[in-house]
């Protein structure tokens, strides 16, 4: 059972809700992941619009935890305003916390995200902060008051994969009773495999889901390919070789010459 | 009274934030607002005095990742 913040969930897919092609492709992804957390966002409202309504009605019909973002800001300032109105709306000191740094790669700002999880922790929020795979990072973040660390294995969106497996085995090593989920870069089913055989808890998927030919199947896969991971991680892998090693009993074989 | 609403200049004689949003008919149930870069709860909206040049802030539900 995964527990994040006290809440015990059985699905370890955390799940994005944009980009998707309609809203009903978005509810159905959602349940075919049978995730029971979903990330979203604040953005501004127009003038006698209702849109967010519609759209939060949407997501309250799931019953799913939500999990408000900080997405766009870049500034300590915006990300903690930006999680102090989240939890206005939203009625959840759950915060999925970004500071961006560069506009091309959307790497975090690690310095200000360490100041902003400070700040938030301290002012009550539980913290899911997005961060690199920097071991050092991820020990001031969770010396600021996080409890939960979500590191990338590869830039937002750009479905590359996991690009360090050095780093990724050195966080989970270091850390090995922090819950920690893989988001950002992953890509396709494998992806999610390979990380959760390195022992993480949990992933946290959207553009692999929302731009794939067939989201709600897409979704599905990437369901299974985490539980296949993590299952394996338990099942204690064998280590690889470099020599071939029969799996038949050489014993009691059949000589015909 | 002129504000930037949202990033948009707006003149308008409301003198509350409560008032504000009826007046530029924000309708949602679910915003959450910010005046000069510091959070507004909604209780708070209806005593949040304007004044001339303020900066507003109004946010809602939206999609994200």
């Amino acid at each position: 059972m995964l527990k994040l913040y006290n809440t015990e969930l059985s699905s370890r897919v955390l799940l994005g809700t944009a980009q998707y092609p309609s809203p009903a492709i978005l509810m159905d992804a959602i349940k075919a992941s049978g995730t029971e957390i979903v990330t979203v966002s604040l953005r501004r409202e127009m003038a006698g619009g209702k849109s967010g309504d519609k759209f939060w009605s949407l997501i309250r019909s799931l019953g799913t935890h939500v999990l408000p973002n900080t997405a766009g800001c870049h500034t300590v300032k915006e990300a903690v305003l930006t999680a102090q109105m989240a939890r206005d709306v939203f009625a959840t000191d759950w915060i999925k916390l970004e500071v961006i740094g560069n506009h091309d790669t959307l790497q975090p700002d690690v310095f200000a995200l360490v100041e902003a999880a400070r700040i938030l922790s301290d002012d009550g929020f539980k913290v899911f902060p997005y961060t690199t795979d920097d071991l050092i990072v991820a020990g001031r973040l969770l010396e600021a008051g996080c409890e939960v660390l979500m590191p990338w294995c590869a830039p937002i969106g750009s479905a590359l994969g996991p690009l360090n497996m050095h780093a990724l085995r050195s966080l989970r090593g270091n850390f090995p009773d922090v819950p920690m989920i893989i988001d950002a870069g992953l890509g396709r089913p494998s992806h999610a495999a390979t990380v959760m055989e390195l022992g993480f808890d949990a992933i946290l998927l959207n553009t692999a889901v929302a731009k794939a030919g067939d989201p709600v199947a897409m979704a599905g896969a990437f369901a299974k390919a985490v539980d296949a991971g993590h299952e394996a991680f338990h099942a204690g892998m064998l280590e690889p070789r470099d020599v071939a090693v029969p799996s038949t009993p050489v014993i009691g074989r059949a000589v015909f010459t | 009274m002129k504000l930037l609403v949202n990033g948009e200049p707006h003149d308008v004689s409301a003198q509350s934030l409560d008032a504000l949003l009826a007046e530029l008919e924000f309708e949602g149930e679910w915003l959450a607002t910010a005046l000069n870069g510091e959070l507004v709860r909604s209780p708070e909206r209806q005593n949040c005095r304007l004044d001339e040049g303020d900066r507003v802030e109004i946010l809602t539900p939206r999609q994200g990742g």
